[in-house]
């Protein structure tokens, strides 16, 4: 493309001898973007603007903040009470990590139905589930922070996972928490990587940018930009459309800020950490939770955790698993159920990390019960004596459907659960590229939209797939 | 193709509904919680002075008497309505140590509006000793660390206004350990805190909602600040997205 030519003399003389306004210019005004993108290709900017609101609000409340286990909780309530604004800081910041999540959870299973991971975009994948990596490091230390039960239990337990290394667990353990425990120097090694992670984010976003200006966005019909007709600038098309899109998201980031800024914690983390005092639960904030229920699964510890790290891992090499030529599900008549029903998996996959996986669901009185009160209205049920019912309890399911006491033992659904995430990576995406007979692809973006109405690709896809 | 789009929406909403409602229902209880209506609920919620200030001398004249609260200074009382001079009385009523002075010994002065609530037992020690081994928990973020009924607030007032009024005479076959009292609102239905309210000029009922909201002053003295400044932010993003949208649907005009 050719150099803009600036009107302004002072940026002329500056772009002649550093090209940053030429590159800017090429890279977010004029940049070729397919011109059919959905909604749901907003999520990547409201990421980046996440990442900027968390950068800005983390570092001010970091001049207030202090890490040390007798004056963290407290200055942390110091924020919230004495500062100018501190409550909304805190509470954007707390509550910002949840939105990042929401907003990187759709961006990425948008890239899984769209097949957004496939050639030539898979180290642009790859660089994303990295800053995915990274986001889960830096979300688990900065819960640390506030030092109350939930910060120091859950990171009693996280760190305790690395023991199950075999030979170095134990020496790694000792390096993660300066000491024998978690304590006042695990405290400041959180406080420092947490401070240190958002910008080695940042570094691998800018990089995830440049990997995916190399071939341009997908886009939701799968298929390569033929040419100029298929695209238009970036600026002001989609500059446009993703201010849109940060409106509404901002109505719904405020909501939770304004009016249920707690909703998404813990409650137990008001409490200060306690080293002599276990909660009841330990419970992951909700974005970890279908990793916490993988993990639970399996009854091996070492297992376990390598399940766990496996779940996010596959993703690196998802590109080589999924062989089918075409990207997009709207073209994959049987991916596309699977897909859904992976959305659904890890829906159920949080909801079992969130129990204890001792205790049962009951699907029709949609209740949770620990092991007992279920024994115990097992027997009531059926008349057996409490043995006797404990045996038809079980460790599987409970009994007695007709009665409505039919329960589910949490630890047993998110085996179920874990079986299905790794088999649609491993099993399900492998077969589908062998056997599925994708639907026809259109020829081109502009192609279906000139030849009447966007339907089209559609139509002419159905009527070939019948032939 | 519509039809399917629309069900496709609704497939996702459903599971984004059910993903919020797993991460925003409650810990399975097993103790009672009882919802009230408040007046700090609600988008324009916010805190009824008279019901705090019953609340504080509710607060002052029993639980402190066990608790403390030290993340409050006299000095917030002020945002419940009492003057500066009837803040600096409350303050002087206590006794604080202060120090060193110059010839390096501590010494007590009166309460000044910028000290912390005086706590009733100097450690945790002395608080369990005077409490048959329990010890009484600080009380500044009691609203915000118990988990109530509620959807999104987690409406800690429910819990201390259960708390407050569900001491029970223990089931038949249930026995309740010397010290001990029976709670329903209370995980385990045991409690070593005798009943702190009773039936006077004022119903139990009443005291319980008082300290709970008062507690729940205590625990986020922000919130009406927080409600408000939520509404001028939804204002002014209302008008921003549709401006933003009319600008899209403008620019966005000629592209078939």
């Amino acid at each position: 493309m050719a150099a803009p030519v600036f009107k302004n003399p002072v940026i002329r003389w500056i772009d002649h001898r550093l090209p940053i306004f030429s590159y800017l210019h090429h890279e977010a005004y004029e940049y070729p973007t397919p011109k059919n993108l959905n909604y749901w290709w907003n999520f990547g900017s409201l990421a980046g603007f996440m990442l900027i609101v968390m950068i800005v609000t983390g570092l001010i409340l970091a001049m207030q903040y202090t890490p040390h286990v007798d004056h963290a909780f407290n200055s942390v309530e110091r924020i919230m009470r004495d500062v100018n604004w501190g409550w909304l800081l805190r509470y954007l910041h707390m509550n910002g990590a949840s939105m990042f999540f929401i907003v990187v959870y759709i961006h990425i299973f948008r890239g899984l139905y769209f097949g957004s991971y496939k050639a030539p975009r898979e180290l642009l994948w790859q660089l994303g589930v990295l800053i995915y990596l990274l986001m889960m490091a830096t979300a688990f230390m900065g819960y640390v922070l506030p030092w109350g039960q939930m910060s120091f239990w859950g990171a009693t337990v996280i760190t305790n996972l690395f023991s199950a290394v075999p030979v170095i667990g134990d020496d790694i353990v000792t390096l993660l928490w300066g000491g024998f425990s978690v304590d006042n120097p695990t405290l400041n090694r959180m406080f420092a990587l947490h401070f240190l992670l958002p910008f080695v984010i940042l570094a691998v976003v800018i990089v995830h940018i440049m990997a995916l200006h190399r071939f341009g966005s997908n886009n939701p019909l799968g298929i390569d930009t033929k040419g100029q007709q298929d695209t238009i600038p970036f600026h002001p098309y989609y500059t446009v459309k993703d201010m849109f899109g940060l409106g509404i998201f901002m109505m719904f980031y405020a909501f939770w800020v304004f009016w249920a800024p707690n909703a998404l914690g813990d409650p137990v983390n008001y409490e200060l950490a306690n080293p002599l005092s276990t909660p009841e639960h330990i419970v992951p904030e909700w974005y970890y939770l279908p990793f916490y229920a993988i993990l639970r699964s399996i009854p091996d510890k070492l297992l376990g955790v390598v399940a766990m790290f496996a779940s996010i891992l596959i993703l690196f090499v998802l590109p080589w698993l999924d062989r089918s030529p075409v990207r997009a599900g709207t073209f994959r008549p049987v991916f596309k159920w699977f897909f859904w029903i992976l959305v659904f998996d890890c829906v159920v996959l949080m909801f079992c990390g969130k129990y204890a996986p001792e205790s049962y669901w009951m699907p029709f009185t949609f209740e949770i019960v620990d092991a007992d009160t279920f024994t115990a209205r097992v027997a009531e049920v059926s008349g057996m004596p409490h043995d006797q019912a404990l045996n038809a309890v079980g460790e599987m399911w409970g009994v007695n459907a007709a009665s409505g006491n039919f329960g589910i033992k949490i630890v047993r659904l998110g085996q179920l659960g874990t079986l299905y995430y790794f088999a649609y990576f491993l099993i399900v995406l492998p077969l589908l590229s062998i056997f599925e007979t994708p639907r026809q692809v259109p020829l081109s973006i502009s192609k279906p939209v000139l030849g009447g109405g966007k339907r089209v690709a559609h139509a002419t896809a159905k009527s070939m797939e019948k032939a | 193709m519509s039809k399917r789009r629309i069900a496709l929406a609704v497939v996702t909403a459903i599971a984004g509904l059910a993903a919020v409602g797993i991460v925003a229902a409650n810990p399975v209880h097993h103790a009672e919680v009882h919802t009230q209506s408040w007046s700090f609920n609600g988008f324009f919620g916010s805190f009824d002075q008279a019901q705090l200030k019953r609340g504080h001398v509710i607060y002052k004249d029993v639980c402190a008497g066990c608790h403390s609260m030290n993340l409050l200074a006299y000095r917030d009382l002020q945002d419940i309505g009492y003057t500066e001079d009837e803040v600096k009385a409350f303050a002087a009523e206590v006794q604080v140590q202060d120090g060193p002075n110059d010839a390096g010994e501590m010494f007590e002065r009166p309460g000044r509006p910028s000290d912390q609530f005086k706590a009733p037992f100097p450690n945790e020690q002395a608080a369990r000793a005077g409490n048959n081994g329990a010890l009484p928990p600080d009380l500044s973020l009691m609203a915000k660390s118990r988990a109530g009924a509620g959807f999104l607030g987690h409406d800690g007032a429910d819990y201390i206004y259960s708390l407050m009024t569900l001491y029970k005479d223990p089931p038949a076959g249930v026995t309740v350990p010397e010290g001990m009292h029976y709670n329903e609102a209370f995980k385990g239905h045991q409690i070593a805190m005798p009943p702190p309210l009773s039936d006077g000029d004022v119903t139990l009922d009443e005291q319980a909602k008082d300290i709970a909201a008062f507690l729940t002053w205590a625990a986020e003295g922000n919130l009406e600040e927080r409600h408000r400044t939520g509404i001028k932010a939804i204002l002014f993003l209302v008008i921003f997205t549709l401006l933003v949208y009319a600008v899209k649907r403008k620019v966005w005009a000629n592209v078939h």
